[in-house]
């Protein structure tokens, strides 16, 4: 009951959000719940699965991608190229872009490329039982690679320039502030979707099985389940969400370049799922969203000191909250538990072991 | 009786060591077998052949027809093959039901495992009640002594609906009282099933079997009885080659 009056205040306020904010603060707000989304895939990825993903942003990238190569051809118009590919000197569209002029192709591609990318690598990479460490480390790899491979396509990619100047996106004039709410309003819709979809893994049977396979992989095989499959499962709904994520923030900021979704950026997404708690879903979404904003906060003021108040604030969660700021209070309530009951119980009765 | 397990030339080595040497060991429906030897003699390595968590060397290992040698855990489950392990391992965060409700689960479809669990389905409950932890089934199994954690790796094995189960040591480091509570379960899960069991306790298995297999260094050295077994020679010089001390402390 408590959580359902949370979730109707927060709606509330989110909708409530643009008449409070500029417009510009507002693209800020829906920039940070784009992430926001990608930290619930996190929460269910990481938080419940174990599985420390490193590279995010590859799947981000990926729905982003296929959202801004469908809004550049939306602004090109029929039969004429992307504008940066004429500064590269392409002069036919690449087959790559092709289908994407089509609207539904494009935005079924925004979930099908990072799911299918996530599918292929969740059960090549899990069922050899790479995990831990070992998984994080490839996942970052990836990210570096995506990135290495998006720069040297110029012609294709934009390279490091990315993807910019988007006019229009479905019919939403991106210059007019009504529009940016529309746009605003749907970022908000997304985000509490994915909740429920996330939250409602969580809670099920998938859920409890894939928190005790993070708690006992071995263990699970013995019960008669691939953990390979339940892993690869809760990856590919985390790659999904980026991905949706990915395309939502091309039109919201305006730009999608390579360093959105490298591995700096794979990184901050993580850590803002630290900071707010991973095993929370609402920690996870509070995480990134306060995570952002004190970048945004930051780097306005002091630009130089962002770096080490990141670096700062993942050390001290880690140190001294590894539940996030969500498990504070349950990490309050344990000290307490603990000082209150300094006493052992009375002690067992002791019985012979072996006759 | 029919053939249930049929194990025959398995060696199994480990660089270099020969954990298992030309063994033949079959189990028909329905028994309960234990399977004593000292330490090293092979006992948890061929339960480890068969749940597919070590390959052999050479051999083959048949159940109810089916060749388990190659196959992976979960498939070795899903053919009917449950076990416990040494040290019990229940999932600490889940209540006592949930863990059940896992073990029971590998057969359900995704739309089933998509929703969250309604009640206590019929499997459940007569496995919370055959291990006697009804009163405590909403609570986290992390808060269970080590004797309710086996006897609930026992349920969670019995609600998996296997034909047959191995049980590795399931008393050891178990209270008396706790022993005995364990030997009266087994007893009520061997009316149902097919066990085999992995025993130290010389006490225990008295009381509670009535055919046993010795390995010894990887081999087979005989079967029979309990009366058999202890009456054999070679079974006494097993135990009495390695030390008087440690037979006095295992028979006493």
């Amino acid at each position: 009951m408590r959580n359902r009056i949370a979730f109707a205040v927060v709606t509330v306020l989110l909708f409530a959000a643009p008449l409070v904010f500029s417009p510009f603060r507002l693209d800020l707000l829906a920039k940070y719940l784009c992430y926001a989304v990608v930290a619930l895939g996190i929460a269910l990825a990481w938080g419940r699965g174990g599985m420390l993903t490193l590279g995010q942003g590859v799947f981000f990238g990926l729905g982003g991608y296929a959202m801004g190569m469908h809004l550049k051809l939306v602004e090109a118009g029929p039969g004429q190229l992307p504008d940066f590919m004429s500064w590269s000197g392409v002069e036919q569209l690449p087959l790559l872009w092709k289908p994407f002029a089509n609207p539904v192709f494009a935005l079924v591609m925004v979930v099908v490329l990072p799911v299918t990318v996530a599918l292929l690598l969740g059960l090549l990479v899990f069922r050899q039982r790479v995990r831990g460490a070992y998984f994080a480390v490839l996942s970052q790899a990836l990210a570096a690679a995506f990135v290495i491979l998006l720069v040297g396509q110029q012609g294709l990619t934009g390279g490091t320039n990315g993807l910019t100047n988007f006019q229009l996106f479905f019919g939403l004039d991106l210059y007019d502030d009504a529009d940016r709410r529309i746009l605003y309003f749907t970022v908000v819709v997304v985000l509490g979707l994915s909740f429920l979809v996330v939250r409602q893994l969580a809670r099920s049977r998938y859920g409890q099985l894939l928190v005790a396979i993070r708690d006992g992989e071995d263990r699970v095989r013995f019960l008669g389940y691939d953990p390979a499959l339940v892993k690869t499962f809760a990856f590919a709904v985390s790659a999904g969400l980026a991905g949706i994520a990915g395309a939502l923030f091309v039109p919201v900021v305006g730009l999608l370049t390579p360093a959105n979704l490298g591995v700096v950026a794979s990184l901050e997404l993580l850590i803002g799922v630290a900071i707010g708690g991973r095993y929370s879903l609402a920690g996870a979404v509070g995480g990134a969203l306060l995570f952002h904003y004190g970048k945004t906060i930051f780097s306005e003021q002091w630009p130089d000191s962002w770096l080490y108040v990141q670096g700062a604030l993942f050390v001290a969660v880690m140190l001294w909250a590894p539940r996030g700021l969500a498990g504070l209070a349950g990490q309050l309530r344990d000290v307490i538990a603990a000082r209150r009951r300094p006493a052992a119980p009375a002690p067992p009765v002791l019985e012979e072991v072996r006759a | 009786m029919s053939r249930l397990l049929e194990v025959r030339g398995l060696n199994v080595v480990f660089s270099g060591f020969h954990a298992i040497t030309d063994l033949d060991f079959c189990l028909d429906a329905g028994e309960l077998r234990f399977l004593i030897g000292p330490n090293g003699a092979g006992k948890t390595t061929l339960i480890d052949v068969i749940t597919g968590l070590t390959r052999p060397a050479t051999g083959s290992v048949s159940f109810a027809g089916q060749e388990l040698v190659g196959r992976r855990e979960h498939q070795v489950v899903r053919a009917g093959v449950g076990r416990t392990f040494q040290t019990s391992v229940v999932f600490e965060e889940l209540s006592v039901v949930d863990n059940l409700d896992l073990a029971a689960g590998f057969r359900r479809r995704l739309p089933t495992l998509l929703r969250r669990r309604h009640g206590v389905s019929d499997d459940v409950a007569s496995a919370l009640d055959t291990i006697g932890l009804g009163a405590l089934a909403d609570r986290p199994a992390g808060v269970l002594s080590h004797g309710q954690r086996q006897w609930l790796e026992i349920g969670m094995l019995v609600v998996q609906r296997p034909r047959l189960l191995l049980l590795d040591e399931p008393v050891a480091g178990m209270s008396r009282t706790e022993r005995e509570r364990t030997g009266e379960l087994l007893q009520s899960v061997a009316r149902d099933h097919t066990v085999l069991v992995v025993e130290h306790d010389m006490d225990f298995l008295r009381r509670f079997a009535s055919t046993v297999t010795v390995l010894h260094e990887g081999r087979l050295l005989c079967e029979g009885t309990v009366a058999e077994v202890q009456a054999d020679p070679r079974v006494q010089e097993v135990y009495l080659g390695r030390s008087r001390d440690e037979l006095d402390k295992e028979v006493a």
